[in-house]
């Protein structure tokens, strides 16, 4: 009591921890009631959502809690809401023709928008986020299309793919000339100069084009499926080698390693993974990015 | 004593260092006073509480397209209608402008008469006003409450107080009510209320301004305004010499004393002073302060202690005006015989109105120029051009037009700046004018498209050349350009 008594502060009449710092004392006042009645709350609250609630890690799993919420459901229920809120426009989307959603200005929007999403989820890995592409893979922003760059046609692709496992896939089938020995290697230089010389490349230094050979060789063995003009067959999907874009690079060595090795690029069905409307926007999307024909 | 001595106010006792840091609040209740600045009051207090609670019932007719509320902030839609105003999201700047302006006023008024704002305009001052009107009302004045709280039955007690703050519950609800309206057209809101219809978010806005109001002019009152705001601070940094404020005359209410004893002195011929030391001018004001040991940071300038002051010198035949608007100044230059100056024009003043005519000038002149319609544009970045089958170079742009008008209109889309440029629009365009692709956008709408540069042109190596584009109304004329660049490789 005594020891209790000494450690009052004057002012305030307030008793001190017994603490002293420079002078400076601790009063010891209690904790505000309302702030500890709060502190109990919480605990209160932390027990019952500890039994209510997923909470604890166990050693294989975690305690589930009696009022069996999973952020699983709820994920379900947000998205069960968005299908909700896209509603109406996305039953137009269903029933709308291709050409028609090319025709109206909100579907348009809203098939881009849709398709933008569903691009850069599924096909961004090969064609890249701006379907810039890359050698081997399309550049989808341009105008040049070895299965056709209609609505239709595109829509067709994304469906069945190319040299897919999909009965009705895109199957073209350029061979292996040089590996197959089918011809021999001059002549496959041969026609490589030729076919560089069909959209004017210019021949590296040092290489004399034996162009007229070149051109034998083409018409006996390329012409077959890339026309005698050698502006391709979009139904083999033959690329036009006339034009100044090149799946496959335009250098002398890579026309050469085309013809000697062959090419058979192979992009996947989508029809079974993804649902109409999504391969519908898909399309749309693609076609907008401004090579549709 | 003799005449020459000059007359000092009595000050405020000296600070106790040793006296804890924490005051125990004081609860104040007012007296109801009568007298020009109460008139003055009640009036400003039906008009800014009417404009309040009125306002979004306001018709404003702005054709079939757009809402008919005068003054509506329609978040769902990104619009701030004000009368003949339309305010779109990214023309946020207006409001920094009006904020700017507001602050100008403040100075001004601080610098002509001090705290004009706090004493008869601040929200908080105007509802606190009521509160306690409506509480004196209820409880009687508080000389009456004190006798009350001695005498009345317990019974009684509790009556006056659920009335009270039933009432003041009613005023704060009505508050947050008036406030949603803002937000949606006001009366099918006020229907959607009471049908129970009503989104959840206006009940809970209405629930938490009803328990702001409740709380901060029903029980926080003054202590909002010496403690909370930080108006006060920075005013007692602005103000000056020459503005006028609520001041005690102490030249000629010192040496104060009761009605009595100062009579007694003056008819010996002893000077006295006007001031009888009633203390009419604490009970009346609604921060609790005393007047008469000068201007204070809790003074909010309402002049109740004015018309307080005034009726007491009325009935004990002194001039009124022993608390008046004046300086501080003025009370040292009566007592060197000099007469009062009132210079409302002066460096500070001036300025303030040179920069609201200037601020003010700026808005209204950005406001009556600025267009109907609007185009953005951005370049495609992935990729940032494309080399098409014939050998020619394209570039993408999404290009965003904006008709800020509340009827649909058609835009011509041109480009210049690339040679042998073509512009193709994507999607289904059905018309041209003059070979220019045309689009129709929505009333009061934006229209988001991509646009096609393609061109044959040999450019040079990493070129990119500034490109334009614009868009002009079909049938006004009206255009609007925006600036891009065209990339090639």
């Amino acid at each position: 009591m005594a020891e209790h008594q000494k450690n009052v502060d004057a002012v305030t009449g307030v008793s001190t921890t017994g603490h002293e710092w420079d002078g400076i004392r601790e009063l010891n006042n209690p904790l505000p009631r309302w702030w500890l009645w709060t502190f109990y709350a919480c605990i209160v609250w932390a027990v019952v959502y500890w039994i209510a609630y997923p909470a604890w890690p166990l050693v294989s799993g975690y305690t589930s809690g009696v009022l069996g919420w999973k952020s699983r459901d709820a994920i379900e229920v947000q998205l069960a809401d968005l299908r909700t809120q896209r509603g109406a426009f996305a039953q137009k989307l269903q029933d709308a023709s291709l050409a028609e959603i090319e025709a109206s200005p909100e579907l348009l929007s809203f098939a881009r928008a849709q398709g933008r999403a569903a691009f850069g989820d599924n096909c961004a890995p090969c064609h890249g986020t701006g379907a810039a592409g890359s050698v081997g893979y399309p550049n989808l922003n341009d105008d040049d299309w070895m299965w056709g760059g209609s609505l239709e046609q595109i829509q067709q692709t994304l469906l069945h793919g190319i040299r897919s496992t999909d009965a009705d896939a895109h199957v073209g089938d350029m061979p292996a000339f040089g590996r197959d020995a089918m011809l021999p290697r001059p002549e496959i230089v041969a026609a490589a100069d030729y076919v560089r010389s069909l959209s004017n490349l210019p021949v590296p230094a040092g290489v004399t084009p034996d162009l007229a050979k070149g051109k034998e060789v083409f018409e006996a063995n390329c012409a077959a499926c890339h026309g005698a003009d050698g502006k391709g067959n979009i139904e083999l999907g033959a690329p036009n080698l006339t034009d100044g874009i090149w799946l496959y690079g335009s250098g002398r060595d890579a026309v050469i390693a085309s013809i000697t090795n062959g090419r058979a690029g192979i992009m996947p069905a989508w029809g079974g993974r993804l649902d109409p409307t999504t391969i519908k926007a898909l399309t749309v999307y693609v076609h907008a990015l401004g090579g549709g024909k | 004593m003799n005449m020459a001595t000059k007359v000092e106010r009595l000050e405020e006792p000296e600070y106790d260092d040793d006296a804890p840091l924490y005051e125990a609040r004081r609860k104040i209740y007012p007296i109801a006073v009568h007298g020009t600045f109460r008139r003055i009051k009640w009036a400003l207090l039906i008009v800014t509480l009417g404009i309040y609670y009125l306002l979004p019932f306001l018709r404003w007719d702005r054709g079939p397209n757009a809402p008919s509320q005068a003054v509506l902030v329609d978040l769902a839609n990104g619009r701030f209608y004000f009368f003949f105003i339309e305010i779109w999201p990214q023309e946020i700047y207006y409001v920094t402008g009006l904020l700017i302006l507001a602050a100008l006023v403040l100075f001004l008024m601080n610098a002509v008469a001090g705290r004009l704002w706090c004493g008869y305009l601040c929200p908080q001052t105007v509802w606190t006003d009521l509160f306690q009107a409506i509480e004196r009302m209820v409880e009687g004045d508080p000389r009456e409450r004190r006798e009350k709280l001695k005498t009345a039955s317990r019974t009684q007690r509790v009556f006056e107080a659920a009335a009270k703050h039933t009432l003041w519950l009613m005023v704060a609800w009505w508050t947050g009510g008036a406030w949603v309206l803002y937000f949606a057209d006001a009366p099918t809101l006020v229907w959607e209320l009471f049908t129970g219809t009503a989104p959840l978010v206006a009940y809970l806005w209405i629930a938490i301004l009803t328990f702001t109001t409740y709380v901060l002019a029903g029980h926080m009152r003054e202590q909002v305004c010496t403690y909370m705001c930080p108006w006060p601070r920075i005013q007692a940094a602005l103000t000056d010499e020459y503005a006028f404020n609520v001041t005690y005359r102490y030249d000629r209410g010192e040496p104060r004393g009761s009605f009595k004893k100062s009579e007694a002195l003056r008819a010996a011929g002893v000077p006295s002073g006007d001031c009888i030391d009633c203390k009419q001018c604490v009970a009346a004001c609604p921060t609790g302060v005393d007047i008469r040991l000068g201007s204070q940071l809790a003074c909010i300038q309402c002049g109740l202690c004015i018309d307080a002051c005034d009726t007491v010198m009325n009935k004990v035949g002194r001039p009124a005006g022993l608390i008046a608007y004046d300086t501080e100044m003025n009370v040292e230059r009566r007592q060197q015989g000099l007469a009062p100056v009132a210079k409302v024009f002066r460096a500070r003043t001036l300025l303030y109105a040179g920069l609201i005519v200037v601020v003010g000038g700026i808005m209204v002149a950005t406001l009556a120029m600025r267009g109907s319609e609007g185009v953005s544009v951005i370049h495609d970045r992935n990729p940032l051009f494309v080399r098409l089958s014939d050998g020619s170079l394209r570039n993408a742009y999404t290009l965003r037009i904006v008709n800020k008008q509340s009827l649909p209109r058609r835009f011509a889309i041109a480009v210049d700046g690339v040679p042998e440029a073509q512009l193709e629009v994507v999607g289904g365009i059905s018309e041209t004018e003059n070979g220019h692709p045309v689009v129709e956008v929505g009333p009061d709408q934006t229209y988001e498209l991509r646009a096609l540069v393609s061109t044959s042109a040999k450019l040079p190596a990493s070129a990119s050349l500034p490109v334009t584009f614009s868009v002009t109304d079909v049938i006004g004329g009206e255009t609007t350009t925006a600036p891009d660049h065209f990339k090639g490789p």
